[in-house]
């Protein structure tokens, strides 16, 4: 007579499931004295692991059964953690099976005591989908990264491809500029130039154009180029700055995107007495640091930004530089930095007495002077930084007495 | 900042007895003490620190560059132990702090006047005669295993390990919350460890020297132990009946026992 009800749960097969769930348990199971000796293992974990029970029991240690290097991991890590812990879980490591093969499984261990005795309880699940999705994550982290560098290189060097590798040495005068990238990933939108123009004058100019990135570059070297061939052959700033206006408008660019504010000067290398000729759209007035000890803001404020509307207003002014005073354009990245933690502006009230304390200043001290105080802000500028400076040095004493 | 609050010092035991610097191995940080020293304490001054790059170190103050090699950590020693004034120390060091010790000493005579080397591996692959008990693609293999396990460290959780004090600790202790090393530190630290070279500094060693070794220990063989006994003049070595690399943890009372009766006794 066989017994009725093998295919209802009844109390003898309800009894050996506990032996049943660890044996035949989807997890590998295997118990160790606390120097790894394997006092049990279960079926799951010899049948992955391609072994006879008798080969691991009291003979073979917990260690024997991992790769070398994971071996060295247990050791420094696993097995220090386990002992102070008490526990241990989600450790990746290989197993070697019978046949040579690499088993990739998590490891969890519980420490636990025994009528005094410490044992360690381990479960092993097969994680070969898992290791291989982790490592599909690590793959492309490692591509991300690669890329993150490859496009801060490109911005790197685009960006240096806008600014001038070097400022030309101008007789009688001495000059200094900084760029301070905002972001290592983008470029930026801030440019200058001082280059040689016809007629023994000298031209310069600082910006900023609208936005950031690609487009902002290409927008940036537009400016740039317009800016440097118009002022070749006009002499009226005003004239050459709504020429550039008008290239800006024909731009075919999304919305008010083609925008730009810029200082643009020109010089006449004079002894001890340069009449610098400016005109603004937009900017920020440019500072000038007198060799009396005073400081201020230029009269350039009106103008208004190129690209948003046709003929623009633009502001002009004509500036003389004599011995030690110096000529200082920045962009709005200074004046707009965040300071008291977030809480504040710089502001340009704060940048004039800043620069009133420095002076009077080299352009070299002025320029050196901002890189400090952009790194003692740190975090908070939000925005790229141009400055440019230019000076007359102070006479040495056989001009001064001369004059 | 501070050296004591770089290098997360904390100091305890008997002010009056003889002192203590215990210096923790890779893999963890001075938490590997934990067992031990309450045994020394009665009876002994007792220093640990986290090297930088483990534990509470300061990690700001990390340098891939310096910590690239064991010279790098032998300075910090050599720093620590001028920063605290520390004189006429036993210097513990487990497993490569043993070798750091051993490049250590010799620069501050006056200030390490012992050493105590547990576990110790002047050199960990195997090289001719020498038996380190691995093999370069052995070492490979490990930092693929370091790679695959940021065991209790994540970009959120770097933050909060790498905050300044002052910050309010999490309230509950973070599952694996010892011997977290950022992956990329741990890197470092594993090649600086496992690929170094320190043989020929072991004739160096003039201080009295005791070598505590395991029985049965898969990273620094008897034969390695046996090696160092052997090419540090006057060194003693003890055995311990235990298994594994970490007796501070397997052995704690042992281990303790042995150092106690060193300083006791040289």
């Amino acid at each position: 007579m066989t017994r009725a009800g093998r295919s209802q749960p009844d109390e003898s097969t309800g009894q050996q499931a506990p032996a049943d769930l660890y044996d035949r348990s989807p997890c590998g199971l295997l118990s160790t004295r606390a120097d790894g000796t394997i006092l049990t293992v279960n079926a799951t974990l010899l049948g992955w692991l391609g072994r006879e029970r008798e080969e691991l029991v009291g003979k073979c240690r917990f260690v024997d059964l991992l790769g070398v290097g994971d071996r060295i991991y247990h050791e420094t890590h696993y097995a220090p953690l386990l002992s102070m812990q008490g526990s241990i879980a989600g450790v990746a490591a290989e197993l070697r099976t019978a046949g040579g093969d690499r088993l990739p499984v998590l490891l969890a261990s519980r420490l636990r005591s025994d009528a005094g005795v410490e044992v360690i309880h381990t479960a092993v699940v097969e994680a070969r989908d898992r290791r291989g999705y982790e490592r599909e994550l690590l793959r492309a982290r490692e591509s991300a990264d690669r890329e993150r560098d490859r496009a801060q290189r490109l911005a790197r060097v685009l960006q240096r491809s806008l600014l001038p590798p070097r400022l030309p040495t101008l007789p009688g005068m001495t000059t200094a500029a900084h760029y301070h990238p905002a972001s290592a990933d983008e470029v930026g939108g801030d440019f200058y130039d001082l280059f040689r123009l016809p007629d023994d004058r000298w031209g310069f100019f600082l910006g900023d154009v609208c936005g950031k990135g690609p487009e902002a570059a290409a927008l940036t070297s537009l400016a740039r180029y317009t800016l440097r061939s118009t002022a070749t052959h006009e002499h009226d700033h005003a004239v050459l700055l709504r020429t550039v206006n008008a290239v800006l408008r024909q731009e075919e660019h999304d919305a008010a995107a083609a925008q730009c504010t810029v200082v643009f000067g020109s010089l006449r290398v004079d002894e001890g007495r340069s009449i610098v000729r400016l005109a603004s759209a937009g900017h920020p007035p440019p500072l000038l640091i007198g060799a009396d000890g005073t400081a201020r803001y230029l009269d350039l404020l009106g103008g208004q930004v190129l690209g948003a509307i046709d003929n623009p207003t633009i502001a002009v002014a004509t500036v003389e530089l004599r011995f030690g005073d110096t000529l200082v354009l920045y962009s709005d990245g200074l004046t707009e930095a965040r300071i008291d933690t977030g809480r504040n502006r710089y502001e340009e009230e704060r940048l004039l007495a800043f620069a009133t304390s420095l002076a009077p200043a080299s352009p070299t001290a002025v320029v050196a002077s901002i890189q400090s105080l952009l790194t003692q802000f740190g975090d908070g500028v939000d925005d790229d930084v141009a400055v440019l400076a230019l000076g007359v040095p102070p006479a040495s004493n056989d001009a001064a007495s001369a004059r | 900042m501070e050296a004591s609050r770089r290098f997360n010092v904390q100091q305890s035991g008997n002010p009056g007895g003889p002192l203590l610097v215990l210096a923790h191995g890779f893999g963890c940080d001075q938490n590997m003490w934990r067992m031990v020293r309450p045994l020394l304490e009665p009876t002994c001054r007792v220093v640990t620190f986290d090297y930088i790059g483990a534990g509470g170190s300061d990690l700001s103050a990390w340098d891939a560059e310096r910590y690239s090699n064991l010279d790098g950590y032998a300075a910090d020693v050599v720093e620590l132990c001028r920063k605290l004034d520390l004189r006429d120390a036993v210097f513990v060091g487990h497993s490569v702090s043993a070798t750091i010790g051993v490049l250590a000493a010799p620069v501050v005579p006056e200030r390490i006047t012992r050493l105590v080397l547990v576990t110790p591996s002047p050199c960990f692959v195997d090289d001719g005669d020498y038996r380190g008990g691995f093999s370069r693609d052995d070492i490979d293999e490990l930092l693929t295993s370091l790679e695959s396990n940021y065991l209790g460290w994540s970009a959120t959780m770097a933050p909060v390990i790498m905050g300044n004090p002052d910050r309010p600790v999490l309230g509950q202790e973070l599952t694996n919350s010892f011997c977290r090393m950022s992956p990329d530190i741990a890197r470092v630290f594993a090649r600086a460890t496992f690929l170094a070279d320190n043989r020929a500094d072991l004739d160096g060693v003039t201080v009295p020297t005791l070598i505590v070794q395991c029985a049965h220990d898969a990273i620094a063989p008897r034969e390695v132990g046996d090696y160092v006994h052997d090419h540090i003049r006057g060194s003693r070595l003890v055995t311990l009946d235990a298994t594994g690399h970490c007796p501070q943890l397997s052995a704690p009372d042992e281990t303790a026992a042995a150092i106690l009766r060193f300083v006791a006794t040289s």
